[in-house]
């Protein structure tokens, strides 16, 4: 434990040092990133020794402040959740560096690193907080901090923009929150989160829904998503990674934390949590697919991803509920799996899509292209990544995905009608969720980095530098490495699992050694892919040894002079899918057509808005707004009516004391 | 014992070209001619792994992948599927998904050949394709779970061609539902008719054969081979979903075979009468798919 | 489980397939030969649903519903929509890919709401309730989304069928029900397609039902 708090105690010391440095770049870019590497490596040794060995470590200060206590402990659950935090946010250091060395001398790097630095020290306070007080202090310091870094670009409209929507979105969350913990304390009278007691059926289930919104909006679930793809390409590369990989998955980590205060669940919270994971996976997945802004596709995927994840903890509410341990077993291991499996192709991704901008200034899709010449180890660190993401065999990206489908498999058809919901939910959804992104990231993947450059700007790309290509390339083996190794890692998972769902050890071993011979099975077959694929090349290079082998342009059927304008483009590459779903994603187009025999000019451009943005919370907040202005009386301006208030409401106090 | 496990790779491996001999025969005699001999695609096959290679200056690294991705995925597929009552190599729960996700594979990497090439009418191709498979994957994976909650298994193995012919009235119609769906998705994933026409030459018109417009030589050898690899994988789930097993071991590898191939005469059938539909109507069909699935698994579990 | 039960399965099954097809289909004509279909379905349905062997009320009742439903109605409406000139329908107002996808779920609910009741039948399958009160929806679905007239006939008819799935299974216990509905649905040709559209096309020239709304003020 005490290593743990020194590493918080570092990474605080140098978002400090380097606040201090200010202006001085070298001495900001020292403080700030060393700090959270070194803080975050010797933090997360005492939460690996929890995962493996399943003790809990505890720390306990007392405060002043009512209710409130410093009361840490660092149990499985949290630890499954620290581990990724403090990992990813080490390697994006490393590629922060890189990244904001191009900003030099332009911007007050100390106050990035600084609130970098907090971002971190929030995240992982927030999960080994035991009490309510120091829970909600951290999560307010998690909040905050991120806003300073989207707004990093303050001289962008669209920067401001996202902040705000960010600011908003997150308070109206805490505010639920708040409630959440308020009630829960009410029953009890002690905000500790060891000394809460028994909650009836009625309280609990409000409590739930409070949680289900609150979080989510964390979380991103749909339709409470909508800050996450402004927010997140508004950031700095580094700051997106963490954002995406690991901030939102504390929504989910409040979430799970929430259900173990609340007994025994019924079936309707498992179900609820089933529809929103499918929908918030099929719908956030066809909204990547509409977008020609890369960052804005990987923000869009986040949501989709979180919603694989609450299809996972549906699972296996579920398997609480029902009692079947097979369920409640194989969907919170696809779920664990999926979060930290999602923190590193998610952080990948988002790294690779900040060196396409750092080398060539843009990220229209549609203006980029051939960059796999340029860019040669992005391109296959990128490409990784996207299998991975897509959930394709041999990557980790599968394992998670096919622990969850194996879960409803297995246990998830008793007769009944009822269990079409997890059944149709699952097993239809994930597929459809996986064919979408499979989609959307071919159109990612080859239109910006195969093919010829569409622009100057990618036509001037260039590798980037050591510090952003080492993170990247770290993250790339760790896919792989987790895809091969899974049927060890799922084994870890027992004491989180047994921490959230008190079934006894020896049945959460049971079910997870199934689960590691099946997946040993899934190694196998990835073992042979690559010896054939090996085998097939020299067998290709025999084929071709001593026969003629040339190079030419591309078939144009004949066309005289093409150009590389003329590519297909990633609007077209998406149009059949995005026309087919145009229930869900109203896009707007407008276009001029070619005209004539010799067209001059044409163009078409495309832009999905965000449904629910456009369509339910943009005409709520103008009504509110309208409602709230017929009290705007109230504001005349006058002091003598101003201090009459006051006293007014001194009076009425008195006279309440009194009665 | 292990032997009778290598069978059915090996029947895939050899007899896989032949089917599309049987498809092309079928298709000339409907209309009125002699048409190729039944070895063509192995005369084909051996051409083509004999000649030198061009490739496109535009290309990189990820389009001398695909092609050797795309075989070595089908040949590794061949492990997971049974046939004619015999199991498969490797058998384990939830197979069905791998062998799902394994095709998955290969078609990300067609896709990305296809746009390696920056050529529009790959391109073209290449998006309809994955509008395609976005709407097969869960039609195939839904049909299969009803399946699995039939037979009581959760592997390929156990769900295909183990009925004998007294369960097979219990659970027939649930079985042909099923198999029509499949039998739809077996039309789209291999781009047959009505949904793609493999004999097209236009190449707006193409959708699988014009991605593989810039392959030559031994990728295109392998890119074919590994075609009839995957619709003979893709036959043999379908027949196994449809025939009932006998028990002995020999007529019911025969069965197995010669149902694969009058499903290939039919398949010659069908692309003879129907015409390719309008492209915006494909995506019907394959909700039709999708509907026949779900309603196959809601008869399994009321 | 009998052959018996099993084949009443097959039938019910196969009526269900009917009502899909039905939703996800524009052209006419085919939706036409749909419900000649369900109507020699229905058919034989009420011969199969008599636990013992069947009465000849019972074979002279169902030999009415296939000439009926399965001959005669359809040739009728082929003549009318040879007359009307249309072949296709316009652009619904639920597209039918969202219908198709949206069928199997209303058949999940239905089949929830079937499982609520208690019918007494004879030889009977447990799909019986569902899919009436299935195609009951689906003959609505098709009056309310769809634009052409002719189309909201087809609609009425399908919705007549529904209600016959629940009385093949009560026809010898109460065949006068039975008989009546078979005069109303003679009612309906008589009335509805001979009259109706007829004048409607006459006045109008078109059948565009939801331009009948000029009609008001």
């Amino acid at each position: 434990m005490s290593l743990f708090l020194w590493g918080l105690v570092i990474i605080f010391v140098g978002g400090l040092a380097s606040l201090i440095s200010g202006r001085r770049a070298g001495l900001a870019f020292f403080f700030g990133a060393m700090g959270a590497v070194a803080g975050s490596i010797i933090a997360v040794i005492p939460a690996f020794k929890v995962l493996l060995h399943g003790i809990t470590e505890s720390f306990r200060l007392n405060w002043s402040i009512p209710f409130g206590s410093f009361f840490i402990q660092i149990d499985p659950l949290s630890a499954v959740f620290l581990i990724p935090i403090l990992c990813l946010s080490a390697v994006a250091a490393v590629y922060g560096v890189g990244y904001l060395w191009a900003y030099r001398g332009k911007k007050n790097l100390g106050l990035a690193w600084f609130f970098y630095d907090l971002l971190l020290l929030g995240m992982a306070l927030v999960v080994v907080a035991k009490n309510g007080i120091l829970f909600l202090l951290a999560w307010e310091i998690m909040s905050l901090a991120p806003f300073f870094l989207i707004i990093f670009d303050d001289e962008k409209e669209k920067a401001r923009d996202a902040g705000w929507t960010y600011l908003v979105a997150t308070h109206i969350g805490m505010v639920f929150l708040l409630i959440f913990f308020i009630i829960l304390t009410g029953q009890n009278g002690s905000m500790d989160f060891d000394r809460i007691g028994a909650i009836d059926g009625g309280t609990a289930s409000f409590l739930f829904v409070l949680a289900v919104v609150g979080f989510g909006t964390k979380a991103g679930f749909m339709p409470l998503h909508v800050w996450l793809p402004e927010a997140h390409p508004a950031a700095p590369s580094h700051v997106s990674a963490v954002m995406s990989g690991v901030m939102i998955k504390i929504g989910i980590y409040g979430l799970i934390r929430a259900i173990t205060f609340l007994g025994h669940p019924p079936l309707w919270w498992a179900w609820i949590l089933i529809v929103i994971g499918a929908s918030s996976g099929v719908v956030g997945v066809l909204f990547a697919l509409a977008q020609h802004d890369l960052k804005r596709l990987l923000a869009y995927h986040s949501v989709e991803n979180i919603g694989i994840i609450a299809l996972g903890l549906g699972i296996g509410v579920l398997g609480i509920s029902t009692g079947l341990p097979t369920l409640a077993v194989f969907g919170f291991a696809g779920c664990f799996f999926h979060i930290i499996n999602h923190a590193i192709f998610k952080g990948l991704l988002f790294f690779g899509a900040g060196a396409v901008l750092h080398s060539s200034g843009t990220l229209e899709i549609d203006h980029l292209g051939g960059l796999i010449k340029r860019m040669p180890w992005t391109a296959v660190t990128f490409l990784v990544g996207a299998i991975a993401i897509s959930g394709l065999p041999p990557l980790n990206g599968f394992a998670s995905e096919f622990l969850i489908y194996l879960g409803v498999f297995k246990d998830g058809m008793s007769p009944g009608l009822v269990n079409i919901i997890p059944v149709l939910g699952v097993i239809g959804g994930l597929a459809l969720i996986g064919g979408l992104a499979a989609a959307c990231f071919t159109k990612a993947f080859g239109i910006v980095f195969l093919g010829q450059p569409r622009s100057k700007h990618s036509q001037q790309a260039h590798e980037v530098s050591i510090a952003m290509l080492l993170p990247m390339v770290i993250l790339a083996i760790l896919c792989v490495l987790l895809g091969v190794f899974s049927p060890l890692i799922i084994r870890v998972f027992g004491t989180a699992i047994s921490n959230v769902t008190l079934l006894p050890q020896e049945v959460i071993q049971g079910q997870l050694s199934a689960g590691s011979s099946i997946l040993s099975n899934v190694v196998i077959i990835s073992v042979l892919l690559v010896v054939l694929i090996c085998g097939l090349s020299l067998l290709r290079k025999w084929f071709l040894s001593g026969r003629n082998v040339a190079q030419t342009e591309t078939w144009g059927c004949g066309y005289a002079c093409p150009t590389a304008r003329m590519q297909y483009t990633a609007s077209s590459f998406a149009q059949p899918l995005v026309a087919l779903f145009r229930f869900f994603l109203r896009t707007d187009s407008r276009n001029l057509p070619p005209k004539g025999i010799f067209p001059d000019r044409a163009f078409l451009q495309t832009d999905t808005a965000d449904t629910s943005n456009k369509y339910l919370y943009r005409p709520l907040f103008k009504w509110i707004g309208f409602m709230l202005s017929k009290l705007q009386w109230i504001q005349h301006g006058r002091l003598q009516l101003y201090v009459l208030y006051i006293a007014l409401t001194l009076l009425m106090l008195l006279i309440w004391k009194a009665l | 014992m292990h032997i009778e496990k290598i069978i059915n790779p090996l029947l895939s491996l050899v007899l896989a070209p032949l089917l599309f001999g049987i498809i092309n025969r079928t298709k000339a005699l409907f209309a009125g001619r002699t048409g190729q001999p039944l070895l063509q695609s192995y005369y084909d096959l051996w051409k083509l792994f004999r000649k030198g290679a061009v490739y496109s200056k535009t290309t990189s690294w990820v389009f001398r992948l695909g092609p050797i991705v795309g075989l070595s995925v089908v040949i590794a597929a061949t492990a997971l599927v049974p046939s004619g009552g015999l199991p498969a190599i490797i058998a384990f729960d939830g197979d069905v998904i791998l062998f799902a996700y394994l095709f998955g594979l290969m078609r990300f990497f067609t896709v990305l050949t296809a746009l390696d090439t920056g050529s529009s009418f790959e391109g073209m191709g290449a998006s309809r394709e994955v509008m395609f498979s976005a709407l097969t994957e869960p039609a195939f994976l839904v049909g299969l779970a009803a399946i699995s909650k039939q037979t009581h298994s959760l592997s390929l193995t156990g769900m295909l061609a183990v009925a004998d012919t007294a369960l097979w009235s219990h659970i027939g119609p649930v079985q042909l539902l099923v198999a029509f769906s499949v039998f739809i998705v077996f039309l789209a994933e291999n781009s047959r008719m009505p949904v793609d026409d493999p004999n097209t030459h236009l190449e707006l018109t193409m959708i699988h054969e014009v991605m593989v417009l810039d392959n030559s030589g031994a990728d295109l050898g392998f890119i074919t081979y590994a075609a009839a690899i995957k619709m003979w994988l893709l036959s043999t789930v379908l027949v196994g979903i449809l025939v009932p097993h006998n028990g002995n071991a020999w007529i019911d590898i025969s069965t197995a075979v010669a149902a694969v191939f009058i499903l290939a005469v039919l398949v010659g059938v069908v692309e003879s009468s129907m015409a390719r539909l309008k492209l915006l109507h494909v995506p019907q069909i394959l909700l039709i798919a999708n509907a026949l699935s779900i309603l196959a698994l809601i008869l399994v579990l009321r | 489980m009998s052959f018996m039960t099993n084949l009443v399965d097959t039938v019910i099954i196969l009526f269900i397939l009917t009502n899909f097809m039905l939703l996800g289909s524009s052209s006419l004509r085919r939706c036409i030969r749909v419900i000649a279909l369900q109507g020699i379905l229905l058919g034989i349905l009420a011969i199969l649903m008599e636990n013992g062997t069947p009465t000849i009320h019972l074979i002279l009742l169902s030999a009415a519903i296939i000439c009926l439903k399965g001959i005669i109605f359809p040739f009728l409406l082929i003549r009318t929509l040879r007359d009307l000139n249309v072949q296709h329908e316009v652009e619904p107002f639920v597209g039918y890919g969202t219908s198709l996808v949206l069928s199997p779920l209303v058949l999940v609910v239905c089949i929830w709401l079937g499982s609520q009741l208690s019918l007494p039948m004879g030889v009977t399958s447990s799909l019986v309730a569902p899919v009436a009160f299935f195609t009951i929806t689906c003959g609505l679905f098709l009056i309310v989304s769809r634009k052409k007239a002719l189309t909201q006939v087809l609609g009425y008819l399908v919705l007549e069928n529904g209600i016959y799935v629940f009385g093949a299974s009560i026809a010898t216990i109460q065949p006068v029900l039975v008989e009546l509905g078979i005069l109303l649905d003679a009612f309906v040709a008589v009335f509805v397609m001979g009259i109706a559209i007829y004048h409607i096309n006459r006045e109008f020239e078109h059948t565009d039902v939801d331009r009948l709304n000029r009609l008001k003020g």
